[in-house]
């Protein structure tokens, strides 16, 4: 069973946000981690990107898959985690905290799941 | 990409004999082929490199396995099969392939001789039904019984440095002369388990690791005792068990063949840079006019790339010559032993040679890759030749 902390928010694209203020702080959800394997390769939206909720932005790769980076919610990018970049295992072994992707200032506020909406959508 | 096993034959999910150890030990599950087999345990790369390093310990009980006897055995294989079978001494195991009419593979196997008019066949789980029906039909003018034994024998492979040392190390395991077991060689052996009646194994140091290792034919019902008397020696020698993510990583890294990605039924062996498991000067064999033919003018050819950085390119990806599309890769990773990406690719004989620098089209990125002899990966250490 992954674990879903409840302070955070989620996608149906299994990503994590934390909203602090209007800085949201995004990464991707140990079950996503899980099912990807060992992640081998992080491609993150630079600083200053304008992302759109629903769009692709990057790619997590482990050694068997791809998975696409979506946007949670519109704003602008203003710090990508080059720790994951140069260490992409940091995903898989700590993915709700030092494997955080990309910190995002929200230009509107953005409909998210909870921790027990995520929970239902994977089946937990 | 496994094949479709025909209407008829039953298409509910197969579980391993081992199923339920490894529901205990915490495996991550996939479809394979109908089977619901480990693809890990707990990181694909800590399988991959304890394989390399170690040992690792597999259950590919999902393989086919097929006892072909009788009289005609030897010829029977002879025109079933590509290779030479009736050349194979009993003791020994060859790599071969069941071709169609089109000199195209309908799946590759490892051939046991068992003794003088006994084989043991060892097919794909996605090609079972196809091998089984191929078999058969092509047995019609012979006098040989074929027996799918695929339901009653487990499948556990011992793969790394360390396995001849695992093995010598389990209580209950009894191989004579393991020292002297070559590679492409099996031998039989006994597994006495606690509770269990004395099981009769098969032997074999083959593999698909690119490492030193054996496997272990097991009827079903002594397979969880032996996987656990495998576990209990080699966990101190460094021996984890390892699913099918490792095993494909491995297999790639040694430039080893999968059906659906550099096998299949257009494609002749030439192509794919088997030639040479094809013996020409039989009397006759399934697709002899074909292969004696060849594959058609300028038809794609079987390659190793290499890359740079960390992005690998993946089955079905393009390869392009400038802005020329002169392939296809069929597998891909990044090597977890070499750090870098690797990848095999049917591609136009004219950009095929060592050396020939070419593109990779990753996702709509060009990342530049070199043609490269195979294996990508050689154990430095050597089994008895």
């Amino acid at each position: 069973m992954s674990s879903i902390p409840a302070d955070l928010q989620y996608t149906a694209e299994h990503e994590w946000v934390r909203l602090e203020g209007d800085i949201a702080t995004v990464g991707i959800t140990q079950y996503a981690a899980d099912a990807l394997g060992d992640v081998v390769y992080v491609d993150l939206p630079k600083p200053g990107a304008a992302l759109a909720a629903g769009s692709i932005v990057g790619e997590v790769e482990s050694t068997k898959s791809v998975g696409e980076l979506y946007a949670p919610l519109d704003g602008e990018v203003v710090e990508a985690n080059s720790g994951v970049v140069d260490a992409p295992e940091t995903i898989n072994s700590d993915p709700y905290g030092e494997g955080w992707l990309v910190k995002v200032r929200v230009s509107s506020t953005p409909a998210l799941l909870s921790a027990d909406e995520y929970r239902a959508l994977i089946g937990e | 990409m496994p094949d479709t096993p025909s209407p008829q034959h039953d298409l509910s999910q197969r579980h391993s004999p081992l199923h339920a150890v490894h529901e205990s030990l915490g495996a991550a599950f996939t479809d394979f082929a109908g089977w619901l087999m480990p693809v890990r345990y707990s990181s694909d790369l800590a399988e991959h490199h304890a394989v390399r390093t170690a040992a690792g310990l597999f259950d590919i009980s999902h393989m086919a396995e097929i006892a072909v006897d009788g009289a005609d055995a030897a010829p029977f294989l002879d025109y079933a099969l590509a290779g030479r079978l009736s050349a194979l001494a009993p003791g020994k195991a060859k790599y071969s392939l069941v071709l169609n009419e089109s000199g195209g593979i309908v799946d590759d196997l490892i051939v046991y001789r068992m003794a003088e008019t006994s084989y043991l066949v060892v097919a794909n789980a996605s090609n079972r039904f196809a091998v089984v029906e191929a078999l058969a039909e092509r047995a019609r003018a012979f006098d040989v019984a074929l027996d799918d034994r695929t339901e009653q024998l487990a499948l556990i492979a011992v793969q790394g440095p360390a396995s001849a040392a695992v093995l010598a190390a389990t209580a209950g395991l009894h191989i004579p002369q393991l020292d002297e077991l070559k590679y492409y060689a099996w031998s039989p052996g006994t597994f006495d388990g606690a509770g269990n009646d004395t099981a009769e194994l098969i032997v074999a140091r083959t593999g698909y690791t690119g490492e030193d290792g054996v496997e272990l034919y097991v009827p079903n019902e002594q397979a969880a005792a032996l996987w656990a008397a495998l576990t209990a020696a080699g966990e101190p020698l460094g021996l984890v068990p390892c699913g099918l993510a490792a095993r494909d990583t491995l297999r790639l890294e040694a430039g080893m063949p999968l059906y659906g990605h550099e096998l299949g039924l257009s494609i002749q062996p030439v192509q794919a840079g088997l030639g040479r498991v094809v013996v020409t000067d039989k009397t006759d064999f399934v697709g002899k006019p074909a292969i004696l033919d060849g594959p058609a003018e300028g038809a794609p050819v079987l390659v190793g790339l290499v890359a740079e950085g960390r992005r690998a390119a993946r089955a079905e990806y393009a390869v392009f010559d400038g802005e020329r599309l002169v392939g296809e890769v069929t597998s891909g990773a990044l090597s977890p032993t070499l750090g870098h990406p690797i990848a095999m690719a049917f591609v136009d004989p004219a950009v095929s040679a060592t050396g020939t620098a070419l593109e990779l089209d990753v996702r709509g990125t060009r990342i530049a890759a070199t043609v490269v002899d195979l294996p990508f990966y050689r154990r430095s250490a050597t089994t008895p030749a």
